[in-house]
């Protein structure tokens, strides 16, 4: 029966990714506890949390881990229930119970010691038991083996009607029977048995005399009928008056523990075998997006069949036959490229996730009320820049806490609100993922800035600069401008570290600030992969397409609706408003395009609370576009988002509506600074 | 879809230049910059950039730009031609299409054929050029590409 | 023919290995990671044997055998429910729920063979 080998190791990394994902919302619950004490759904969700890493854990042998978690569990089944309310006192212990679950796992993975605070914390947790006693998971003792001589007795099982009501079948009782010892008789009743016209085949209306010969003791010939106690009675009618047989009564039933016993000894022995190596990185990815591919390749099968056919084919239109093959094979295979990439596409959120805590911890620490708010947490990048984005942004959010914010007491007297607020926003923007951190607190004051960069020689007295560029002296080596916040190992961290940091991802970091409003760091980082919802328009010969989140409505003009209003081009009036026009066709020097609004179609578009009609002959459709970079091989053209490639191999450029907006209406002659070209 | 001509990067690059023809002159660039040749194919404009910069193209999936040559050494527009081709260099990670009348040869130069710093009579912008090479019965302007490609992209000026 | 069984719960880790150890057994599996996908799942299928977890989301074990048994076919589909000595008094509800047997967490998979060759053999 043993003779089949479950590889548990190859499981094991998947039971760390799990139990990783449980501890996270473990510690996120916790956190939402300590606003919110009352919440049962919070309540019940850490409680599965725990019970979810226990019940796996038990599985593979963790002892260390299972154990601490069932006091875990065994306290919030307290608080679950309501007979224990979450105190202060609770969340004292709870939260260091995080660091020390996690180390306990690290522990398990690694092969080393579990850490000492494990035991001093459990013994705490044990504090908040009913009564005294631990309900620990002890395995009962086994029932003390039986001395029996082989006997025989005879079985009567007599199933109630309802017997098989819950789907188990009453020769399984039979079978089984023949497991503990050697059947040598069996009869079957069957006087109970109705006529055929009043039987309801449901019930069961047999019972079964079965001749046993067994070593086995009652007790064990009765553990056959464990799940089906309440469902039939059963004797065991010993045959013969045979030898003496003493069979101990053992503790109270553990039918179940017994073997869970054994098992856990000889597992708790593979669990403790070191598993130094570090564990394979892993990407999780969902099942629709693996949906997506097995359909790709599906249609790459086809093309490759349509290459060969044409291949095959002769006459006239045989070239054009295997030119729409390969094009059709070249699309899918950029199509398939292009989304396996995207599978290693994650969300912020998995970057976001250590935020909360850090923030309430130095929030405490430092003497702060702070609030942080996270938005765009779904916002995806690709995975590989996951690790180098954590300690940046770590490092912006530190700062803001700790330097942008100011203390309860002075924020009151500047008539703010007592709970300074720090935002992280995430979105997507261009070919580009944009995180801005933001605080409401004191601001940077630029005079004080130019000050210290003039007392480190960074620039002259007589420099005239923008505030702008004052702005970035922020970012030279050893600047900071208030002592040191350490972190967490005791490292000091500078501005200039955090530049470096996000320039090695090629990324680069800008700020806005007013003084005594607050400050907004703002991180730009280049996409691997982008992809837009976009509106496919055509303008003279060539296709643009419009980022669909900024279009509103398409519409053909009654020809007086579009004036002219002098020094500013042409408007078209909407609703009581005018919207500036933008003739795409000008800007994309498109020769061939349609150039009177009426004959054509506005395209009303919104960026930045700025409204604008662009000018375009038709539209063609909607669909999803991925973004090329302009600025990999080439550089930013302003005006634009990037470009496309459209199903028939063509270059599409992508509109950047915000690039647009910003310079509509500074005369009709829509040229671009060199900055915005930068 | 492009027919490509794949270069033979087997033999020893170093040295070898790769002359292809602007009118009635003969100029040359390293070969370990270029990827491939291409005929021409559908370019679709970039606004607001230079004339010579004729726009992008889809190579195999990637968006590369494609600058006229002859406009990048200041020389006159031409119609295309039959002959006429994309050469696709690879500068630091970049990959950009310079279009040429027509390609001509794989060449080798010794060093003491190169005449650096020459007077080329201001027809050709001199910093784009990295010397002069006499063989047989004509002359090859020698191309320092890096500069070429790095006047139109950012980032690449040596 | 393969005889079919469905494991629901909604730990990736545990699914996984009921799932290998059933596969050897000689059975086919399917998996859902809670109860209402577990109907789902079990819907039109003809199953030798159900697995279940309790504790799920969206709908727990107890919840989802009660209504297994009112779907078409599956009233006497043998059904193992997984519990914890947590839940002990859960037992009876399980009963009561219509649950065949049950195994008791943590096991090992050869728990899950002796219970599956107990009742779908």
């Amino acid at each position: 029966m043993s003779d089949i080998q479950i590889d548990m190791d190859g499981l094991l990394d998947t039971f760390f990714e799990e139990a990783e994902e449980h501890l996270a919302a473990f510690e996120n619950g916790l956190l939402e506890l300590e606003d919110n004490p009352g919440n049962r759904d919070v309540v019940a969700r850490i409680f599965r949390a725990a019970h979810s890493i226990k019940g796996a854990s038990g599985t593979f042998g963790l002892t260390d881990v299972t154990r601490f978690t069932h006091a875990l569990e065994t306290v919030l089944d307290r608080v679950r229930s309501g007979d224990l309310a979450y105190s202060r006192e609770l969340a004292q212990v709870f939260l260091p119970s995080v660091d020390v679950l996690r180390a306990l796992m690290r522990a398990a993975r690694e092969g080393s010691a579990a850490p000492a605070e494990a035991a001093s914390i459990r013994v705490e947790l044990e504090k908040f038991f009913v009564g005294s006693a631990s309900a620990a998971p002890h395995a009962d003792a086994k029932a003390a083996a039986p001395v029996s001589a082989s006997r025989e007795v005879r079985v009567h099982f007599v199933p109630k009607l309802e017997f098989m009501s819950r789907g188990m079948d009453p020769l399984a009782m039979v079978r089984d029977l023949a497991d503990v010892g050697e059947i040598v008789s069996r009869e079957i009743d069957a006087s109970k048995v109705p006529e055929l016209s009043c039987l309801d085949p449901e019930q069961m209306h047999l019972s079964f005399w079965i001749g046993l010969k067994t070593e086995k003791t009652d007790k064990e010939i009765a553990e056959v009928f464990a799940f089906v106690d309440d469902l039939c009675t059963f004797e065991i009618v010993a045959k013969v008056e045979a030898a003496p047989v003493v069979v101990k009564e053992a503790a109270p039933e553990v039918h179940e523990h017994a073997p869970a016993e054994k098992t856990a000894a000889a597992a708790a022995d593979h669990g403790g075998g070191a598993k130094a190596a570090a564990p394979a990185a892993t990407i999780r990815v969902s099942t629709d997006k693996v949906d997506k591919l097995l359909d790709l390749v599906s249609e790459i099968v086809i093309a490759q069949a349509m290459i060969v056919d044409a291949s095959r084919a002769s006459g006239q239109d045989a070239e054009t036959r295997l030119n729409e093959a390969l094009g059709s094979l070249d699309r899918h295979t950029r199509e398939l490229q292009e989304r396996v990439m995207s599978i290693r596409m994650v969300p912020l959120a998995s970057v976001f996730g250590r935020l909360p805590r850090m923030v309430r911890d130095l929030a405490a620490t430092v003497g702060k009320k702070v609030r942080l708010v996270v938005e765009g947490e779904t916002t995806e990048i690709d995975k590989s820049m996951v690790e180098q984005l954590s300690d940046p942004l770590t490092h912006l959010v530190r700062n803001a806490v700790d330097h942008g914010l100011e203390f309860p007491e002075d924020r009151i007297k500047k008539g703010k609100p007592e709970e300074g607020v720090v935002r992280i926003r995430a979105f997507h923007q261009g070919g580009n993922v944009i995180i801005e951190v933001s605080d409401d607190g004191k601001g940077l004051d630029t005079a004080v800035i130019r000050a210290k960069a003039e007392r480190l020689g960074i620039v002259t007295p007589d420099a005239v600069l923008t505030n702008d560029q004052i702005h970035d002296f922020i970012f030279s080596a050893g600047f900071s401008t208030a002592a040191k916040v350490t972190d967490v190992s005791g490292r000091g961290v500078g501005m200039d570290v955090v530049k470096r940091n996000v320039e090695a991802l090629k990324g680069s970091l800008s700020l806005s600030t007013e003084l005594g409003t607050g400050t907004a760091m703002r991180l730009r980082l280049p996409l691997t992969l982008a992809i837009v919802d976009g509106l496919a328009v055509r303008v003279g010969a060539q296709t643009f397409v419009v980022p669909l989140l900024s279009v509103l409505e398409s519409f053909r003009p009654g020809p007086s609706q579009v004036r002219g209003v002098l020094g500013s081009g042409e408007v078209i009036d909407m609703r009581g408003t005018s919207v500036p026009i933008v003739r795409l066709h000008e800007l994309m020097n498109e020769p061939n395009a349609e150039r009177d609004p009426s004959r054509a179609l506005l395209c009303i578009v919104e960026a930045n609370g700025q409204s604008l009609a662009l000018l375009v002959d038709d539209v063609i459709g909607q669909a999803q576009f991925v973004v090329k970079s302009l600025e990999v091989n080439y550089r930013k053209v302003p005006s634009l988002m990037g470009a496309t490639i459209l199903g028939d191999g063509r270059v599409a450029m992508i509109v950047d509506v915000q690039s647009l907006a910003r310079h509509t209406g500074r005369g009709a002659d829509a040229s671009f600074s060199a900055s915005e070209a930068a | 879809m492009n027919t490509a001509h794949a270069i033979n990067t087997k033999t020893n690059e170093h040295g070898q230049y790769l002359s292809f023809a602007l009118g009635t002159d003969e100029y040359a660039i390293k070969i370990l910059r270029v990827q491939e040749i291409l005929s021409i194919c559908p370019i679709t404009a970039l606004p607001q950039t230079p004339p010579h910069v004729r726009g992008v193209m889809n190579l195999r999936g990637a968006v590369v730009p494609v600058i006229d040559m002859r406009g990048a050494l200041g020389l006159a527009t031409e119609p295309y031609g039959k002959f006429t081709v994309i050469i696709v260099l690879s500068v630091r990670g970049r990959t950009v299409g310079f279009v040429v009348d027509s390609v001509s040869d794989v060449l080798s130069f010794e060093e003491g054929a190169i005449e650096r710093s020459p007077d080329l009579g201001g027809r050709v912008d001199a910093s784009l050029v990295s010397g002069i090479a006499r063989t047989q019965d004509r002359f090859v302007v020698l191309l320092d590409t890096d500069r070429v490609v790095g006047a139109d992209v950012p980032g690449l000026a040596a | 023919m393969s005889k079919l069984v469905l494991v629901v719960d909604d730990s990736l880790v545990i699914r996984k290995m009921v799932c290998q150890t059933l596969v050897k057994l000689g059975f086919e599996t399917c998996e859902a990671a809670d109860g209402m996908a577990g109907l789902e799942a079990a819907k039109g299928k003809e199953l030798a044997l159900v697995i279940t977890d309790y504790n799920m989301p969206r709908m727990n074990g107890l919840e989802f055998i009660k209504e297994l048994r009112t779907v078409d076919g599956h009233k006497f589909t043998p059904v193992v429910f997984l519990t914890t000595e947590m839940e002990e008094t859960l037992r009876n509800e399980a009963r009561a729920a219509g649950a065949t047997a049950w195994v008791v967490k943590p096991f090992q998979p050869e728990k899950i063979i002796s219970v599956v060759q107990k009742i779908a053999a």
